[in-house]
């Protein structure tokens, strides 16, 4: 059976870093998923990313959101970031997160791309996000960063896999 | 470079139906597990319980984001569980459920995303978002998966070892 589903990359934080980057990325999968299991270094960020280092207003999202008392939803447009958790995200513990993200038929020079996200901390959220990059072109690169710049710790894991339809 | 999503175990239930689907011996050589479950309950209403390295729910709490067709509704619990469908839903209907479990041989305390969704042939089914965590540092190597009563046949459940290398 043909391998469908390969890692691409790795990186487990030897030290607190403000931005994972996973750049470079080939063209010959189908869709891409990241996995993260990250902590801040200090307060409740989110996981966010610009795609091709794109830093414009090109990025839209709809949240649902669960905190355990009330589900709610939650809206932005002509943002210079997605999110794949979303504030109240992360904590400083390792292992309180599990993130996983899709990038939907990123490789295709024509159509805008989506970033589907499930983004998990038990102590604040389940979340479910939808993420729209209003740009065509191949996602060759993604940069993953928090929105109040606070690094990631030490031993926080991100791994990228391709996925290949056939 | 080779598969990363391996197939480690399968269970699929007979005509006598099962009191539990058990995965034991899980290796720690992958990076993360998934689990992907369809599974019903001969009890009326259905649930499903996640029991990690052993058969008792300890050390868990969840969030989950809840729709039942007619509203939506968040809550927390102290242990792993979501509803499945059961003998008062629609005849032949299974819930459908995957469980994703990151870096589950580390030493960190193991979160989980779990989806589930119930299928039924009336107003109510549910679909859930959870955030699920066991508060142990030590590997998975053993998840127990319970119902209210039995799991009918049919019920399916199989694990993935996925690998970053």
């Amino acid at each position: 059976m043909a391998s469908t589903y390969e890692p691409i990359a790795t990186q487990t934080l030897g030290s607190a870093q403000a931005t994972v980057t996973f750049s470079s990325i080939s063209g010959t999968y189908t869709d891409l998923v990241l996995v993260a299991t990250a902590a801040s270094a200090s307060g409740e960020p989110t996981i966010s990313f610009q795609l091709n280092g794109d830093t414009g207003t090109n990025y839209s999202r709809t949240l649902l959101i669960g905190n355990g008392t009330t589900g709610t939803s939650e809206r932005a447009s002509s943002s210079t970031q997605g999110r794949i958790s979303n504030s109240t995200g992360l904590t400083t513990t390792l292992g309180a997160n599990a993130t996983i993200a899709q990038f939907m038929n990123y490789s295709n020079s024509t159509t805008y791309k989506t970033v589907l996200a499930r983004s998990n901390t038990t102590l604040y959220a389940t979340e479910a996000i939808v993420n729209l990059w209003r740009n065509t072109a191949a996602i060759t690169s993604i940069a993953l960063f928090t929105n109040s710049g606070v690094n990631f710790a030490a031993g926080s894991i991100f791994t990228l896999y391709g996925i290949k339809a056939a | 470079m080779g598969t990363t999503f391996t197939k480690i175990a399968s269970v699929s239930v007979g005509v006598l139906g099962a009191s539990s689907i058990d995965f034991s011996s899980i290796p720690s050589t992958y990076t993360d597990l998934c689990v992907k479950i369809s599974a019903r309950d001969l009890a009326a209403s259905g649930s499903l319980y996640v029991c990690v390295n052993g058969t008792t729910q300890t050390n868990q709490t969840m969030r989950r984001l809840e729709g039942s067709g007619s509203a939506a509704s968040s809550d927390s619990q102290s242990s792993i569980f979501f509803p499945i469908d059961g003998s008062s839903q629609t005849s032949n209907t299974f819930a459908n459920t995957e469980i994703y479990i990151p870096n589950y041989a580390g030493s960190t305390n193991k979160s989980m995303s779990i989806d589930n969704v119930t299928e039924n042939n009336a107003t109510q089914a549910f679909a859930d978002l959870i955030a699920a965590l066991w508060s142990q540092t030590t590997a998975i190597n053993r998840l127990n998966f319970q119902c209210n009563s039995s799991f009918v046949q049919y019920s399916t459940a199989t694990l993935y070892g996925v690998s970053k290398s």
